[in-house]
């Protein structure tokens, strides 16, 4: 049993990093990469959301949208399948706001260095987007715990190790024009294709 | 408003701020779905409605939007915009709507969308607001169908599935770049965009953030040390 958990754990990290695999999340990934603490203080915000959300949203599928899943309720023959994006982007930005009251009224210091991203998070493409891919792969709870983790510590990695590239690169002599955003660009593509070769990899 | 700050906002997004190259937004989709042009042209399509008309109808209930709760009120709107465009892609082009798979529900969290509304659409009148909305998206659609038109013509040899460049395998002489062909490829294309439209658009160009100083040609002989 824990080495399934494990494999799941380790192919959303490595094999479908869900932001150099699967490219979810780019705009934050690019935008705020550009020193090592905030890029680590997001990353940690990314892996408790998603963590959240995916579970949350495995439940309300499972209990509610899913076809034939009010059967529990006494009622046969449902299918809410069309509005499952709404009510996933509902219980992301429910629990965002949530989470950041939360914090801020019991938990003041984990608060100052979270507060400024969890509003991003919201249109953060890699929460949806790991919430989306938990439903394609029809996961169990437990297992959408472990999902949720693995999108979430994934992403941490990868803009935790871009800003640590960005840093570095602060001192090199770029062309004009490549400055900032284009070279963000190149080194993303190139890390993407370092993270492709995981793919191999079975589990 | 007078007619030349309509042609601002529909003109301005399409090269100078332009919403992938300038403004940081909407990266995600850009990459996955731009490996063919028919698909491509689809999603810039679906982004450009949604971006426009959720423009437009934020900004006119934009004055009823308490600002504590708006993000949700912004997310329900552009959501059910999605779930318009995604239910009649299924209806009338399956085949595409397979392809894009989560990334038409992804549109939700496109940050163009978002920007634009939080930006835009929160301060200016409906109509001036839905034709930001439409300028955004065209200039998102200029960059993706530039970096799959790259992609699909060197990679794969063909625009819109159509022979372009016969393939040695197809008895023709292009060897296709099958690196092209990956998702990864089109970071390193936009990449370059940038760089061709910072070195035309000069004041883009962003700034270091320390000053290297020039390095002496001379020894300074005061500051030399003597060790004894």
């Amino acid at each position: 049993m824990f080495e399934h958990y494990l494999s799941i754990f380790i192919t959303t990290v490595f094999i479908e990093n869900i932001a150099l695999s699967l490219f979810l999340g780019m705009c934050t990934f690019i935008a705020i990469s550009k020193k090592i603490d905030a890029a680590f203080g997001l990353g940690i915000a990314v892996i408790v959301v998603c963590m959240l959300t995916v579970p949350l949203n495995n439940l309300i599928y499972n209990f509610i949208l899913r076809e034939d899943a009010l059967t529990w309720l006494g009622i046969e023959g449902t299918n809410l399948e069309f509005v499952e994006l709404i009510s996933y982007i509902g219980v992301i930005a429910a629990s965002v706001q949530i989470l950041e009251m939360f914090l801020d009224k019991y938990v003041p210091a984990l608060y100052n260095a979270l507060g400024q991203f969890l509003p991003l998070i919201t249109v953060n493409c890699a929460i949806l987007g790991a919430s989306l891919f938990m439903v394609e792969k029809d996961l169990l709870f437990m297992e959408s715990i472990v999902y949720g983790f693995g999108a979430g510590f994934g992403w941490a990695l990868a803009i935790v190790v871009l800003a640590g590239i960005r840093e570095k690169l602060k001192y090199s002599d770029i062309p004009e024009g490549l400055k900032g955003l284009g070279t963000t660009f190149i080194i993303v593509g190139l890390m993407s294709f370092g993270f492709m070769s995981f793919g191999g990899i079975s589990l | 408003m007078s007619l030349k700050q309509y042609q601002e906002v529909i003109i301005n997004p399409l090269i100078k701020e332009n919403p992938i190259t300038l403004q940081i937004l909407g990266i995600c989709s850009a990459l996955a779905v731009t490996n063919n042009l028919s698909v491509t042209m689809v999603m810039c399509v679906a982004v450009t409605s949604v971006v426009s008309f959720s423009n437009l109808f934020i900004s006119l209930i934009r004055n009823y939007i308490p600002s504590s709760i708006r993000i949700i009120v912004q997310m329900t709107i552009i959501a059910s915009l999605v779930i318009v465009v995604d239910e009649l892609l299924k209806a009338y082009d399956y085949e595409t709507s397979k392809k894009l798979s989560v990334f038409v529900g992804l549109i939700i969290t496109n940050c163009i969308v978002m920007g634009r509304a939080e930006a835009f659409a929160m301060k200016q009148k409906p109509l001036v607001s839905f034709f930001d909305g439409l300028g955004n998206g065209i200039g998102y659609s200029i960059i993706l169908i530039g970096v799959a038109f790259i992609r699909e013509l060197f990679g794969a040899g063909t625009l819109f599935g159509y022979e372009i460049l016969p393939l040695v395998s197809n008895g023709g002489w292009y060897m296709g770049n099958n690196l092209l062909l990956l998702p990864p490829s089109s970071f390193i294309i936009i990449g370059l965009f940038i760089w061709l439209i910072r070195s035309l658009q000069k004041d883009q160009i962003e700034e270091d953030d320390f000053v290297v100083t020039k390095h002496s040609t001379t020894p300074d002989l005061s500051k030399r040390e003597i060790n004894v």
